[in-house]
């Protein structure tokens, strides 16, 4: 192994760090969004809205990610008149946003699982005391029943924050220049993979590190009422 | 507003889960003021009849009023629904609920727990709200616990902590669910005392409670529950002193034996 090599690649391969946190931020946040929205579905009162949710995180999670992306990358060119009629063409025609979509969907249907348990682990004797109190809909949601659900699900989500940066290395394949599309050009350029791979997979681990302790901190901060008491403030470990 | 005799009033209220008819046509009507101890074995309806008043339950059929506010219900099936939501969101501070576990917000301290439902459902000033919220948890005896999650505090700071939350939203009629039942022996005294004085300041209640020294010291009234009908209704020391019906002197003589 050619460790002068190794240094080199890792400082090219750096050059792919930003669009891989792009893809993963952009990517994680839109599936959130749309996780929450699912989760709420499967509570929704009317059972097409239900079958419907369930029915897409079905699909979403029983096919692998890469063919979603092919799908949407490929598949969706052969409807190009319809897509340029509603003029989303010019979306769909990009990589970038083929790629933030299917990580996107994918994300959404493994996030609404987590948060549809963390909605059911709220206590209904808070929720009672909220309806007691005169609160409903909305606003029960909002502040009581989301701020309850939400830091249950901290922890797990966190580990789908890690899946969604792992998961960005498949965009390489419709052409993203992230990390792994960079490693892919140097090893067709060198025939060296084993440093290239070993340099990005540095990078990704430490991304991850850097995540999963950001992630601790803030379920650590956001769940004083979880700890023993205040006085103690014990040093938040991973 | 005019003002009605009535604080709260439950005319014919009933209730069934499932074939088990648990309100059989119960009338409560509660003056402005009165304390009124509802009393009753288990299963003889008394909580029901209780969550029946801000609609945690909604009756089968009855009436509901607080004040002239009369509660707008609909026939759906065999039973009720509520027909206007934001009417029963109103009615519910007016008529706040203290319950026999607390069901304090585990996410919030003390003070966010009191000050939440004056400023986000009644719409009210949050400088105001935490000024009133601190003299009411000075009052109670536990301003030192602000700042405490519920999870840190004992089951009587709790308990009186849920009591200002319900104060906090200025209710005509306060509704207390077993207070005390899920207390330690030793922290009833101080739950106790607290709903003594909101008593004496003249504030409706109605309380569901095996705490038989306050039915008689404290209330002004005693409903004595029975298989979902009221067996006795009439002024506490009357009627302990006299009981008017057989069962009602057989459950006090039972509750004497049993706290002895």
């Amino acid at each position: 192994m050619d460790i002068a090599f190794l240094t080199e690649s890792f400082l090219q391969l750096l050059s792919g760090l930003p669009l891989t946190l792009e893809l993963t931020a952009v990517a994680f946040a839109l599936g959130a969004v749309l996780a929450l929205l699912l989760a709420l579905l499967r509570q929704a009162p009317l059972l097409p809205l239900r079958v419907a949710a369930q029915t897409f995180v079905f699909v979403m999670r029983g096919t692998p990610l890469l063919v979603q992306i092919f799908l949407i990358y490929y598949g969706l060119g052969q409807f190009r008149p319809f897509l340029q009629d509603i003029g989303l063409w010019s979306v769909f025609r990009e990589p970038y946003w083929c790629a933030i979509l299917a990580l996107a969907l994918n994300s959404a249907a493994y996030g609404s699982e987590i948060l549809r348990g963390a909605l059911g682990s709220v206590p209904p004797n808070q929720v009672e005391a909220a309806r007691a109190c005169g609160m409903s809909g909305i606003l029960l949601y909002r502040r009581i029943v989301l701020p309850i659900a939400l830091r249950q699900a901290i922890p797990s989500y966190g580990n789908e924050l890690v899946l969604m940066v792992k998961a960005t290395s498949l965009a390489s394949i419709i052409t993203m220049m992230d990390v792994t599309g960079i490693a892919a050009r140097l090893i067709a350029e060198s025939y060296r993979p084993v440093e290239v791979f070993i340099a990005a997979g540095v990078i990704y681990l430490a991304i991850n590190l850097t995540l999963t302790r950001a992630v601790s901190a803030l379920d650590w901060w956001l769940s004083p009422h979880l700890r023993r008491s205040l006085s103690q403030t014990p040093v938040p470990h991973v | 507003m005019s003002d009605p005799t009535f604080a709260l009033s439950l005319r014919n209220i009933r209730k069934s889960f499932g074939t088990n008819e648990v309100l059989k046509g119960v009338t409560v009507e509660a003056r402005r003021g009165e304390v009124i101890a509802i009393l009753g074995a288990s299963g003889s309806g008394k909580s029901t009849l209780l969550r029946c008043a801000n609609l945690l339950e909604r009756p089968d059929s009855g009436e509901i009023a607080v004040g002239n506010d009369v509660v707008r219900l609909r026939l759906k099936g065999n039973s009720q629904a509520i027909a206007d939501r934001a009417q029963v969101d109103r009615v519910r501070t007016r008529v706040a609920m203290v319950f026999q576990g607390f069901n304090l917000w585990s996410h919030m301290t003390v003070l966010q727990n009191v000050i939440e439902a004056p400023i986000h459902v009644q719409g009210r000033d949050r400088v105001s709200c935490i000024r009133e919220a601190e003299a009411l948890l000075e009052k109670v005896g536990i301003r030192a616990k602000r700042d405490a999650y519920p999870a840190h505090l004992s089951g009587g700071e709790q308990q009186r902590a849920a009591i200002v939350r319900a104060l906090a939203m200025n209710p005509d009629v306060m509704l207390f669910d077993e207070p005390t039942s899920a207390l330690d022996p030793e922290r009833v005294g101080e739950v106790l005392r607290v709903m003594r004085t909101l008593a004496e300041e003249g504030r409706t209640m109605l309380v569901v409670t095996h705490e038989m020294s306050f039915a008689r010291d404290v209330a002004s009234r005693v409903i004595f529950l029975h298989q979902g009908v009221i067996d006795a209704d009439g002024p506490s020391a009357h009627l302990f002193a006299n009981p008017t019906t057989e069962r009602f002197a057989r459950f006090i003589s039972e509750s004497r034996t049993g706290a002895a």
